[in-house]
């Protein structure tokens, strides 16, 4: 027996006792009837034929006009069974993109990987979490000869996967400055043209990028439209903002960037960030910059890491916490 | 939140009031009235009065209006923004290159 015509069978056993008994139990089977259905493909109007089939034998004496309003039912239940399959057809792909996505995430993950230096004179650390499953946010380190430290965060206004293709191209093209010339300005100044040339309308990006010179301890910065960053002092526990005039990237090609310089003293923390940490959602209201700060302040005895992992657990453990966009911290800790 | 959009004439000005919020979910709305009102009018002006919130995909629409207004040749500028949507424009550099007129301060928030 095929198993249509067992289930068909089934069916009609299960129609007849109820009709005799009532009993609920068997309207749980039927509705397990229905699951296995969904399962076999089978459409609504099948089912309502052999709803119709069942009844011819459980209901000999049906009259005529309930038998023709059967075949009106059926006919009207085609529509509802083409939609059903489209639905199913539409799940799989569905299914088939998801994954899709999953691999292109995964291999933007490893490209745009980026290893913190290790330094004795700094501490870096850094947690950067996509709201989606690909990240509009950057960062970026490099370090040059004499050891001197390059520092860039960047957000893609736009999200998912367009975002995650421009990321890869601001990459590349970090890529190709010697390391030798950082230079937050050039950078920067450079960098808007490539995103100028090679963005589709509709997409920016601001991006801070910051110069640690391990020598003599300035840290030369400029920035392309991005949040201000701070630093934390170590000796009067007060914030500083920091922050450069600068127009986001890929918006004009006539401008040029503003660099900066700031003296970093023994145990302060450089914070850079993105929108995101400060865009999280709380019952519905957003976190203030301040309240931000204040918890860097009481992580800031740890080392860079435990400070920005500490921060983001923070959030994450508040009630109905709601990452809306993609989330960057970045702090940097003189050591001696 | 939802984002309401009104849009009538004065003087041959045409004029988007807004009020709501623009976020990602109200934004290509505003996108779609907005640019084209800018490709017909060699004068817009959007009134952000009654906006509470916006966020970074907001910028994205006005920088599109910004640029089409650029190629037509035409005017197009914000008017009465509210502290902390100015603000968005102010950190990304744009005050300095889209009209901006009037900030208002705390009438809703």
């Amino acid at each position: 027996m095929s198993s249509i015509e067992s289930d068909m069978q089934n069916y009609k056993e299960l129609l007849s006792q109820y009709l005799q008994t009532r009993n609920e139990a068997i309207l749980y089977q039927a509705e397990q009837f229905s699951k296995q259905s969904i399962q076999q493909n089978i459409s609504p109007d099948e089912i309502v034929n052999v709803h119709y089939e069942a009844l011819e034998e459980v209901m000999p004496d049906m009259g005529e006009r309930v038998r023709d309003s059967f075949q009106f039912l059926i006919e009207t239940m085609i529509a509802y069974g083409l939609a059903y399959q489209e639905h199913q057809v539409l799940r799989e792909k569905q299914i088939e993109l998801r994954s899709e996505i999953g691999v292109a995430a995964n291999m933007q993950e490893t490209l745009l990987k980026t290893t913190i230096p290790s330094d004795e004179k700094v501490d870096i650390g850094v947690k950067s979490v996509p709201a989606k499953e690909m990240n509009g946010d950057y960062h970026h380190f490099i370090k040059d000869e004499d050891g001197n430290i390059g520092i860039a965060i960047a957000d893609v206004i736009g999200k998912g996967v367009p975002a995650a293709f421009c990321m890869s191209m601001i990459k590349f093209a970090m890529e190709s400055f010697s390391e030798n010339e950082i230079n937050p300005q050039r950078i920067l100044d450079s960098l808007n043209r490539v995103v100028g040339r090679n963005v589709e309308e509709g997409m920016f990006v601001t991006m801070f990028y910051g110069f640690y010179d391990t020598t003599d301890h300035q840290f030369y910065y400029a920035s392309a439209g991005h949040e201000p960053c701070y630093i934390l002092r170590y000796d009067t526990g007060k914030f500083e903002e920091i922050d450069a005039k600068g127009l986001l990237l890929g918006v004009s090609n006539d401008v040029s960037y503003e660099e900066r310089q700031v003296d970093i003293r023994s145990g302060d923390l450089i914070i850079l960030l993105t929108d995101g940490v400060t865009e999280c959602r709380v019952d519905d209201r957003f976190i203030e910059q301040e309240e931000v700060l204040d918890i860097i302040n009481q992580y800031a005895h740890l080392d860079a890491q435990g400070i920005v992992e500490g921060v983001f657990q923070y959030f994450e453990r508040l009630q109905d916490f709601q990452l809306r966009d993609d989330f960057t911290l970045l702090v940097m800790k003189r050591k001696d | 939140m939802n984002l309401h959009i009104d849009d009538h004439l004065e003087q041959d000005v045409g004029v988007l009031k807004l009020s709501g919020e623009i976020d990602a979910y109200t934004a290509p709305q505003l996108k779609e009235k907005l640019l084209s009102l800018v490709e017909e009018k060699p004068n817009v002006e959007v009134d952000l009065l009654k906006v509470s919130y916006m966020d970074s995909t907001g910028l994205g629409v006005f920088i599109s209006a910004l640029k089409l207004s650029k190629e037509k040749g035409h005017e197009f500028k914000l008017v009465n923004l509210q502290e902390n949507v100015y603000r968005l424009f102010n950190i990304t550099g744009l005050n300095e290159v889209i009209n901006i007129e009037n900030t208002v301060e705390g009438e809703i928030s």
